[in-house]
């Protein structure tokens, strides 16, 4: 059982390299930062369309190549919980949080971390104690997650 | 079209990290956020990997004006700490917390992610929508 969950982290780390050479090779290539939230963002609110194509293409990739991966694996499951309430208010949080906050874990915390950006830092900060915060209400007092 | 095939390339390589890693798993990302719980380090290593690659990176990019495609490299923002970074960041740590998902895996487990994944894929996609008009509110009260 310890073996397992060390080789976890070991493919934890083989996954953020490949995280952090995709953020590097967006940043050196096409002169961007990668952020999910904000690459998104930008085309459903209508603010990021003057790129638009460049935005479609890395969500392309993102969803697209994914499932190329699954069949290497015995199963793939993202376990989300099975309360579509809980999922609802959490999606919403989540756009309107990330797009307050211009950016999420990928922009603030994988590019703004890496780039000694205040903002990063803090944002990273403040989203880690939340969400440290929201699992502790909701799982330890509530129990509902 | 190169640019496109380079993003194209940088979303890819972005989600199959989000696999390896497991950060596409609710489980770990929330087992990560539950220290009161049964702790898991995994998301710390994954950060980790991402951060220190990026690092470098970052060295060589902030001594080019432009990109290799010709876009000017992104400046450095105003090291300024507004209330909606604050409020955003909160509001987002919470709607990860309880669902175990940030906008990145959440597009990249589009396809296995059955009906929660794609309800949480649609719910952040409407709290984008509404988020430009939650900013003015805020800001219209920060001013008075």
């Amino acid at each position: 059982m310890s073996g397992m969950i060390e080789q976890d982290w070991i493919w934890g780390f083989v996954g953020g390299l490949m995280i952090g050479g995709a953020a590097g090779l967006f940043l050196l290539v096409n002169g961007r930062i990668m952020g999910a939230s904000g690459l998104l963002g930008g085309l459903v609110d209508g603010s990021g369309w003057s790129n638009a194509g460049e935005r479609i293409a890395f969500i392309a990739g993102l969803v697209l190549v994914p499932p190329l991966l699954v069949p290497l694996y015995d199963t793939v499951d993202t376990h989300i919980t099975d309360n579509l309430a809980v999922v609802i208010v959490a999606g919403l949080l989540v756009g309107i949080g990330t797009r307050l906050a211009n950016g999420c874990t990928s922009g603030h915390g994988v590019c703004g971390i890496s780039r000694l950006s205040l903002r990063g830092i803090v944002a990273t900060v403040f989203y880690l104690l939340a969400g440290g915060l929201a699992m502790a209400l909701a799982r330890h007092v509530l129990g509902i997650i | 079209m190169k640019r496109n095939v380079f993003s194209f390339i940088s979303g890819g390589l972005f989600g199959a990290g989000l696999l390896v890693s497991g950060m596409v798993d609710t489980t770990k990302v929330q087992g990560w956020l539950d220290v009161f719980g049964d702790w898991d380090p995994t998301l710390a290593f994954v950060l980790g990997g991402a951060v220190i690659p990026m690092f470098f990176i970052w060295r060589i990019a902030e001594r080019r004006a432009v990109s290799a495609l010709g876009t000017p490299m992104p400046a450095r923002p105003e090291p300024k700490l507004g209330h909606n970074l604050v409020i955003g960041s909160v509001l987002f740590g919470m709607g990860w917390g309880l669902a175990g998902l940030c906008p990145g895996p959440a597009m990249a487990s589009l396809s296995f992610g059955g009906v929660g994944g794609a309800v949480f894929l649609l719910a952040m996609a409407a709290g984008m929508v509404v988020a430009p008009g939650v900013r003015l509110r805020i800001d219209r009260h920060a001013a008075a």
